[in-house]
C-alpha cells in the first residue's frame, strides 16, 4: 500500500488530518477487522454512485461521520480507494465520499467510448473537449465561483453554446480587423485556428424525429450536459434555453481539483501561458486588448 | 485577492499568437472576390444539379427560387427567431408553381424543399459549404486555402423549434454590395432613394428602399449579438467605455433612421396622394409602387423600434448582472479563471494543440463511470418482465354540480335581433324616432322601449370604438329640436342614421399611430 498512498498522498493531503506514517499503520493494523474494510470498501461504493446523495442514505451518512472521526477508519477508505484506482476529493457532507478516477483506471471516461465519431475526427474530439470546457466556464464565470463552497452555478445549452459562439465571434472579428486571412491552407487542416471549427459547425439543424442533432454545436453541449449529470455534477432544473442545469458541489471540486489544473498544466506545456511568480493561476486574464474585456469596468468593487 | 496591476503579469495571448502570412495587397482583393464568387457558387449549383434528379426537373429555374427563399428568409427573420421552415416553404410554393403551372402540387412542395434543403446543405456535416481558393504569401510561396460558408443556418428558437436564419453572406450576395460598411451603404441606399422619389421614379425607388430594408436587418443582427454577449458576462463587455458608446451610436443610429425614414415616408405618402388625382395607367402604377413603398419605410420603422427598445433594456440588465456578480461578500482566495485562463487561449490556438487542453480537461472534468457488468440470470429475468401497466387516465373527475342562472333580462334575444333589424338604416336615408316607434310598437308591445333605449345610446355613437375595432358602420342619433310625440315616451323626436366609416383609412392611420 505504501507505493500507492505516496503517488496519491497529495491528492488526499487536503482532507486528510495529518497521520503518522508508517509506524502507526502496522500498529493500528492489528485494530483493522474485515468488518471494517468492508465497512470502508461499502463507503467507497457509496462514493463510486455520484447521485447518492448522504443526506439521503442513514447509513452513507453514518459512514461519512465514521470517516471524519476515526483517522484509521479514513486511512483504510483512501487504501480502498487508491486500490481501485480512485483519487479522494473530498469527504464531506455536502459531497459526500467524492472520488474521481484516475487516469487508467477502469471507472475512467474514454473519449472514445464517449462519442464514436471523436476517435476518427480530431475536429469533433476538439468539439467534445471544448463543451466541456465551455460547460465548466458557464457554470463558473468568476474565479470567485469557483472558489467559493457555497457557489451554485447555473447555465442552459444555449447559452453555452452562444457565448462560445460570441467570443468565436470575437476572435473572427478581431482577425478581419488585422486583415488575416485565418482559412486554413487545405494541406493542413491541423492548422486551422480552433475558433473556426466552432463557429463553422451549425448551432442546429432539424432532423427527422425532432431531437437535437448530434453533431450541431447545441447537440454536442446538450450531450455534455447529460453526460455530467449523469456524473452528479449538474442536476437539470428545466427545459428552457435548451435544457437548464445547476452545478453539485463535486462539480465544482472536479473543476477546481482536477480539470482545471490538468488543462492548465498542458496549456503551460504548449507555452501559451507565461509562468509567472507561482500566483498567475490565480490572477485574471490580461483584459483590455484580446476580446474588448475591460480590467475591473464590469466590476469596479472587485480589487 | 487581484490587483489591476498585477495582470500585466501575463502578455496578451490572444494578439501574440501565430499569424497567417498577409499576401500582397492586390492578392488580397482577388482572394476577397473569390470568396464573394463562392458565395454565389451554390445557387449556380442548383441548376446544374437539377438535371440528376429523378423526375423531370429542367422546367423549374433552380437559381431563382432560391434567391426568392433567401429574400424570404431575410424579411422574416426578427431579433429573437428566424424564419419558420414551413412557412418558407409555403410561401416559395406559388413562385415555383407558376413555372410549371401543369405539374402537381406534390411536386412543386419537393421542389422548393429540395432547393431550402441545399441551401442549407443538410448532408454535409458543418451543414455549410466550402470553396477552395488559393493565394501567395508575402514569401512567394502559392498556398491553397479553404473558405468556409453558410448561406442559411439553422438556429435554435423559442420552444426548442429550430429557425432559419440568412447569414452574413448570403445576405450580402443578396444586395449585390459584396465588401461595403453596413452603416454607409445604408446611408447611401436612403440618399438614393430620396434623389429617385424627388425625380418621380418611383419603380428604381422600390429597389432601393427593398435594398435598405435588407441593409436595417443586417445591422440590426449584429447589433443583437453584441447586446447577447452583454447578458451572458458583464465581464466580457466593457460597460465603462464600449458598451455604453455603442448604445449611445445605436439609439443616435435609431433616432437618426426614424427621422429619415419618416421624412421619407411622408414624401411618399405625398406622392401616392397626389398620384391618387389623376386616373391614367400609368399613375395607378406609379400608385401602387408608391403604396408599397409606404409598407416597406414602415417595415423599417418597425424594425427600427424593436432595436431601440433592446437598446433600452441593456441598462437595467447591466445593473442587475452586477448587483449579482459584484456585491457579493468576496472569498477569502481567488480560483481559476476558467473563461480567461483557459477557454480564451485556447480557442486562437491551432486545433492540434487546442484539442489537447481540451483533452486534458475531458479526461479529468468528466468525473467516472462504472463498468456495467451482465450477470446471464438477470438478463433473463430482465427480458422476461412484463412491462408494468401505467395509469393514462389518472385519477376520475368528479361530475361537476351546476346550477342553472334564471334568464332575468327585459329583452328577449329575438327581441333584440328584431330592434337591430329594425335600425338597420340605409345610409344614405335616417328615419324619425317617432317613426321607428310606430313600426317597433306593430312588430311588439315591448319592443319600443328597445327601440328607445338603443336610439338614446345612438345619441352618443361610440366613435372611439368604432375606429379601434376597424366598424364599417356606426348608428348614430341627432336632436333637431323636434318634440316626440309618442303615447308612451317623451322628449326629442330625434333623426337615427347611419354613418358609413373609412374602415381602410382608420386602419392606415391606426398602423401609422401605433
Amino acid at each position: 500500500m505504501s507505493e500507492t498512498h505516496a503517488e496519491y498522498a497529495d491528492a488526499w493531503g487536503e482532507q486528510e488530518p495529518p497521520q503518522p506514517p508508517a509506524a502507526s499503520t502496522t500498529g493500528a493494523a492489528s485494530a483493522v477487522t474485515p468488518a471494517d474494510a468492508s465497512d470502508a470498501a461499502r463507503l467507497v461504493s457509496f462514493g463510486l454512485q455520484p447521485k447518492l446523495l448522504p443526506a439521503r442514505d442513514a447509513e452513507y451518512g453514518e459512514l461519512l461521520r465514521r470517516y471524519r472521526e476515526d483517522p484509521a477508519f479514513a486511512r483504510l477508505a483512501d487504501a480502498v480507494a487508491t486500490g481501485l484506482g480512485l483519487i479522494v476529493l473530498e469527504v464531506s457532507p455536502r459531497a459526500g465520499m467524492a472520488v474521481t478516477a484516475g487516469e487508467d483506471s477502469v471507472f475512467a471516461v474514454r473519449m472514445g467510448d464517449y462519442a464514436r465519431r471523436a476517435s476518427a475526427d480530431s475536429a469533433d474530439r476538439f468539439l467534445h473537449g471544448l463543451a466541456h470546457l465551455a460547460v465548466a466556464a458557464m457554470a463558473f464565470p468568476r474565479p470567485e465561483d469557483l472558489a467559493d463552497d457555497a457557489y451554485i452555478g447555473r447555465l442552459t445549452v444555449n447559452g453555452v453554446d452562444a457565448f462560445v459562439r460570441q467570443a468565436c465571434l470575437r476572435l473572427e472579428q478581431r482577425a478581419e480587423e488585422q486583415g488575416e486571412n485565418t482559412d486554413p491552407a487545405s494541406d493542413a487542416p491541423g492548422l486551422e485556428a480552433a475558433w473556426r471549427i466552432y463557429a463553422r459547425r451549425s448551432a442546429t439543424g432539424a432532423t427527422k424525429d425532432a431531437r437535437r442533432l448530434a453533431g450541431s454545436t447545441t447537440g454536442i453541449v446538450g450531450k455534455a450536459a447529460a453526460f455530467l449529470t449523469e456524473s452528479g455534477f449538474l442536476q437539470r432544473t428545466g427545459d428552457e434555453g435548451g435544457g437548464s442545469y445547476r452545478t453539485t458541489a463535486r462539480y465544482q471540486l472536479q473543476v477546481r481539483d482536477m480539470a482545471g489544473s490538468a488543462a492548465m498544466a498542458e496549456l503551460l506545456e504548449l507555452g501559451v501561458v507565461p509562468v509567472s511568480d507561482g500566483s498567475a493561476t490565480l490572477l485574471p486574464p490580461p483584459e483590455g486588448d484580446d476580446l474588448e474585456l475591460a480590467a475591473d469596468a464590469g466590476l469596479p468593487f472587485h480589487a | 485577492m487581484t490587483s489591476p496591476a498585477s495582470t500585466d503579469l501575463a502578455p496578451p495571448q490572444l494578439s501574440a499568437g501565430p499569424r497567417p502570412a498577409q499576401g500582397p495587397a492586390a492578392d488580397e482583393g482577388l482572394a476577397r472576390r473569390l470568396r464573394a464568387l463562392a458565395c454565389t457558387a451554390p445557387l449556380h449549383d442548383l441548376d446544374a444539379r437539377k438535371a440528376n434528379l429523378a423526375g423531370e426537373y429542367t422546367v423549374y429555374a433552380m437559381a431563382e427560387v432560391a434567391l426568392a427563399a433567401i429574400d424570404l428568409i431575410t424579411l422574416n427573420m426578427d431579433f429573437d427567431t428566424g424564419a419558420d421552415h414551413e412557412q418558407i416553404v409555403a410561401r416559395l410554393l406559388p413562385r415555383v408553381a407558376a413555372q410549371a403551372p401543369t405539374r402537381p402540387a406534390a411536386e412543386h412542395e419537393r421542389v422548393a424543399r429540395w432547393v431550402l434543403e441545399n441551401l442549407i446543405n443538410v448532408g454535409s456535416v458543418d451543414r455549410g459549404f466550402r470553396a477552395v481558393y488559393g493565394t501567395f504569401g508575402p514569401d512567394g510561396v502559392y498556398v491553397r486555402r479553404d473558405y468556409d460558408f453558410k448561406l442559411i443556418e439553422e438556429v435554435p428558437g423559442y420552444g426548442g423549434g429550430v429557425y432559419l436564419r440568412t447569414t452574413d453572406e448570403a445576405v450580402n450576395v443578396l444586395v449585390g454590395a459584396l465588401d461595403t460598411d453596413v452603416t454607409s451603404a445604408q446611408i447611401a441606399a436612403e440618399v438614393k432613394l430620396e434623389v429617385l422619389i424627388n425625380r418621380g421614379r418611383l419603380a428604381d425607388a422600390q429597389l432601393a428602399a427593398e435594398q435598405a430594408r435588407y441593409r436595417t436587418v443586417q445591422y440590426a443582427e449584429s447589433l443583437r449579438k453584441t447586446l447577447e454577449a452583454t447578458r451572458r458576462n458583464v465581464r466580457a463587455v466593457d460597460w465603462l467605455n464600449a458598451v455604453p458608446d455603442m448604445i449611445a451610436e445605436a439609439l443616435d443610429h435609431v433616432a437618426d433612421r426614424y427621422r429619415h425614414e419618416n421624412a421619407i415616408l411622408t414624401n411618399i405618402r405625398k406622392a401616392r396622394d397626389e398620384a391618387e388625382a389623376a386616373s391614367d395607367a400609368k399613375t395607378a402604377e406609379h400608385k401602387r409602387r408608391a403604396a408599397e413603398l409606404v409598407d416597406i419605410v414602415k417595415d423599417c420603422i418597425r424594425r427600427h423600434t424593436q432595436l431601440q427598445s433592446r437598446l433600452l433594456d441593456a441598462g437595467p440588465l447591466f445593473r442587475a448582472e452586477q448587483d449579482r456578480q459584484a456585491f457579493a461578500a468576496p472569498t477569502a482566495y481567488t480560483g481559476l479563471d476558467l473563461y480567461g485562463q483557459l477557454v480564451a487561449p485556447t480557442l486562437p490556438l491551432p486545433v492540434e494543440q487546442a484539442a489537447r487542453v481540451t483533452d486534458a480537461f475531458f479526461a479529468r472534468g468528466t468525473g467516472l463511470r462504472t463498468p456495467a457488468s451482465v450477470r446471464l440470470g438477470d438478463l433473463v429475468d430482465l427480458l422476461l418482465t412484463p412491462p408494468v401497466e401505467r395509469e393514462h387516465l389518472g385519477a376520475e373527475m368528479p361530475e361537476p354540480d351546476l346550477i342553472a342562472t334564471p334568464d332575468d333580462s327585459r329583452f328577449s334575444e329575438e327581441q333584440l335581433a328584431s330592434a337591430l333589424r329594425l335600425l338597420d338604416l340605409e345610409h344614405d336615408a335616417p328615419r324619425r324616432l317617432s317613426g321607428l316607434l310606430a313600426d317597433a310598437r306593430r312588430l311588439d308591445a315591448d319592443l319600443p322601449y328597445l327601440v328607445a333605449l338603443l336610439a338614446v345610446h345612438a345619441a352618443s355613437p361610440p366613435v372611439g370604438t368604432a375606429y379601434r375595432q376597424g366598424e364599417e358602420r356606426l348608428l348614430f342619433a341627432v336632436d333637431d329640436g323636434t318634440p316626440l310625440d309618442d303615447p308612451e315616451f317623451g322628449g326629442a323626436d330625434l333623426i337615427v342614421g347611419t354613418a358609413l366609416l373609412d374602415a381602410a383609412g382608420m386602419a392606415a392611420d391606426r398602423s401609422e399611430a401605433s
